[in-house]
């Protein structure tokens, strides 16, 4: 029998193309708010933003639920068409109406994790079968036995063995943390060289959390490019090396994780980080007690003006005008506040 | 064998569900009776073998009709037609209403919009007039036709129930992830999506068989089908034009009365049962056993006291 990382190693090479980049500029997704008939309310769901996610890197985006973080990760697999803005894949435009990327070849670059491990496997379905279609759909070469022999190495990698018996599972017959590593297993398959992990560990145990970060810590030390979602400042500090925060739609800070975390410059950074829990500490100023009870505003292409000046303690009449320019504060860390220039 | 996991399903769906079994004896004597009529009735089903209305005998078990023929007999070559007919309408009616309900709330937007305005209108037919008034115009007509039309007007329910299933499964993230994945619409269509769907297709299907027999069975009774096939509802219509009741012949009319009765309360027995397999909520009958039981001891309690 061929071994199993023979047989990684041959698959490895079907799937391997040049180390490449996953980049979003200017993204602008809008959706619909009224029937069908009259569209003409729309709500800007994400707002002019661009990003960057290298190979054997990952990128965390942060925010509050409804900040636009799952629409950007949505608008790269094209499970929502951006409305303005270029996504390239290794610096090809995936969405250029000539010469279009076919959904099959985009799938296999691209892959996504879900937040919940319960709905992200069809209950009617085996482990086997979530493993089986992703092969037969993008490893055509593969047949009969190097099916089988590849599904059960990617189960072992992703550390659930062993993988006979879980190969023949139901997917409620698992734990939620062994369900999440079918998932990534799934995205794995392909051969996925960019992985979107939208809120990966959020809906599982805590105690079962950092097995997941690490094990795609691991697939990052093997090259895949991570966009990794989340509400917990904390998890994207210890799994990215690059942070962004995002606030209705909008990327107001980013840059290297440690520098975003340890001296955030915008105030809703300042804000979520204020927010993280932490033994000993007392609650600070009163930031969150004077300015968390305004509305989070409902972003519209004709909005104008910083999302946050509503929420911020440090806002001016400016904020209200214009959405203030990129400025750099550190060597890789990047705000737009107006804030700074005072 | 005994390890695959549908006949694990099995097992579980029939311990201790009185209503499941009880249904499915029916059911399969009624279908095994019928299929088998030939062999069981020793006479023709349009065969005069004796005088009419002979009350039932050890010769005649269920008497005969007013032109002597054999209502054992007929009951169980009718059976076949009217089996056959309530089971291909509901056939015809569960796959337009898969096909429309699915498509619909799969792919929403046009073509949800289309396919739910056809959907409200045929919904909104009165159904056993717009029946009546299709066979009468089409004059007496053959079973087949009965099932056609009856299948042709009876989806629109089913659609709406699968379509809103659908709809509420079309946004679970193993669907998205499939659409990630590459998978092509047929086939997230087929292999994703109505597998889930199953309970309900199958429920839907055997109400549909209930009311496709009674259809049936009303539109031959009011002499809008043909009456020289014999079938449960024809075998109605003669008994009712020779006034077999008011002449005291009472098992003319009850026999195929009955067989109806008896079948489709076999099919809405199982039907229940796979209610309470959909929809948990349903499964009272081992809480109120228990509760009973708790009653009759603390009364018991009570009373010595």
């Amino acid at each position: 029998m061929v071994s199993s990382n023979q047989l990684m190693a041959n698959v490895a090479d079907i799937t391997n193309e040049q180390m490449g980049t996953l980049e979003v500029e200017n993204l602008v997704v809008d959706f619909a708010l009224d029937s069908a008939l009259f569209k003409r309310q729309y709500m800007r769901a994400v707002n002019s933003v661009s990003l960057t996610i290298k190979a054997g890197e990952a990128l965390a985006i942060v925010g509050e639920s409804g900040s636009g973080k799952s629409t950007c990760a949505r608008a790269l697999t094209r499970l929502y068409k951006p409305t303005d803005g270029v996504l390239r894949l290794n610096g090809q435009d995936i969405n250029c109406p000539e010469n279009q990327i076919s959904q099959a070849h985009l799938a296999k670059q691209i892959q996504m994790i879900f937040q919940d491990p319960f709905g992200s496997l069809n209950p009617v379905h085996t482990i086997r079968h979530h493993l089986y279609r992703p092969i037969r759909i993008h490893l055509p070469r593969l047949e009969g036995n190097e099916i089988e022999d590849y599904m059960l190495a990617t189960l072992e990698r992703v550390g659930l063995s062993p993988a006979k018996q879980t190969a023949d599972k139901f997917p409620h017959e698992l734990s939620g943390g062994q369900r999440q590593r079918v998932a990534i297993a799934r995205a794995l398959t392909t051969g996925a060289k960019f992985i979107l992990a939208d809120e990966p560990i959020s809906m599982l145990d805590v105690s079962i959390r950092l097995g997941i970060l690490n094990l795609m810590t691991d697939m990052k030390d093997e090259g895949i490019g991570f966009l990794y979602i989340t509400h917990d400042i904390a998890t994207a500090r210890y799994f990215a090396e690059r942070t962004g925060v995002m606030y209705v739609g909008h990327m107001v800070e980013w840059g290297e994780s440690d520098s975003v975390t340890q001296t955030p410059h915008h105030p809703y950074t300042q804000l979520l980080i204020s927010a993280v829990p932490e033994v000993g500490r007392k609650r600070e100023n009163s930031i969150s007690k004077d300015h968390s009870k305004s509305q989070i505003p409902l972003w519209k292409p004709e909005s104008k003006g910083c999302p946050f000046a509503g929420r911020c303690p440090k806002v001016s009449n400016v904020c209200h005008e214009r959405m203030p320019d990129v400025t750099q504060v550190a060597e890789d860390h990047f705000v737009r506040c107006f804030a700074l220039y005072k | 064998m005994f390890s695959h996991p549908f006949i694990k399903f099995l097992g579980r769906f029939y311990r201790g569900n009185t209503a499941a079994i009880l249904g499915s004896v029916i059911i399969a004597t009624v279908i095994f009776m019928s299929a088998c009529a030939s062999v069981i009735a020793d006479n023709e089903p349009n065969k005069r073998v004796a005088r009419g209305h002979q009350p039932p005998s050890a010769e005649l078990l269920l008497g005969s009709t007013r032109s002597g023929k054999d209502v054992f007999s007929q009951v169980l070559h009718g059976g076949q037609i009217s089996l056959l007919v309530a089971f291909s309408a509901s056939a015809i009616t569960t796959l337009i209403a898969v096909a429309v309900g699915i498509s619909a709330g799969y792919f929403g937007g046009r073509i949800d919009e289309f396919l739910m305005s056809l959907t409200n209108v045929v919904l909104v037919f009165p159904q056993l007039p717009l029946l009546i008034i299709l066979a009468a115009f089409l004059g007496q007509v053959g079973p087949l036709v009965i099932a056609l039309i009856i299948g042709l007007s009876s989806w629109a329910w089913g659609a709406r129930v699968i379509r809103s299933q659908t709809m509420a499964i079309r946004n679970k993230e193993f669907i998205l992830a499939a659409e990630v994945m590459g998978e092509s619409k047929w086939r997230i269509i087929f292999v994703e999506i109505l597998p889930n769907l199953i309970s309900i297709v199958v429920g839907g299907a055997m109400g549909t068989c209930i009311y496709a027999l009674m259809a049936e069975a009303g539109l031959e009774f009011l002499g809008l089908g043909d009456p020289t096939i014999v079938t449960w509802g024809t075998m109605l219509f003669w008994a009712q034009s020779n006034s077999a009741f008011v002449v005291g012949a009472w098992w003319d009319m009850v026999v195929p009365g009955a067989a109806i009765a008896i079948f489709g309360g076999g099919l809405a027995l199982l039907n229940m049962s796979i209610d309470q397999i959909s929809n948990p909520k349903l499964k009272t009958g081992g809480y109120i056993k228990t509760w009973r039981r708790m009653k009759v001891e603390v009364e018991a309690k009570r009373a010595a006291l």
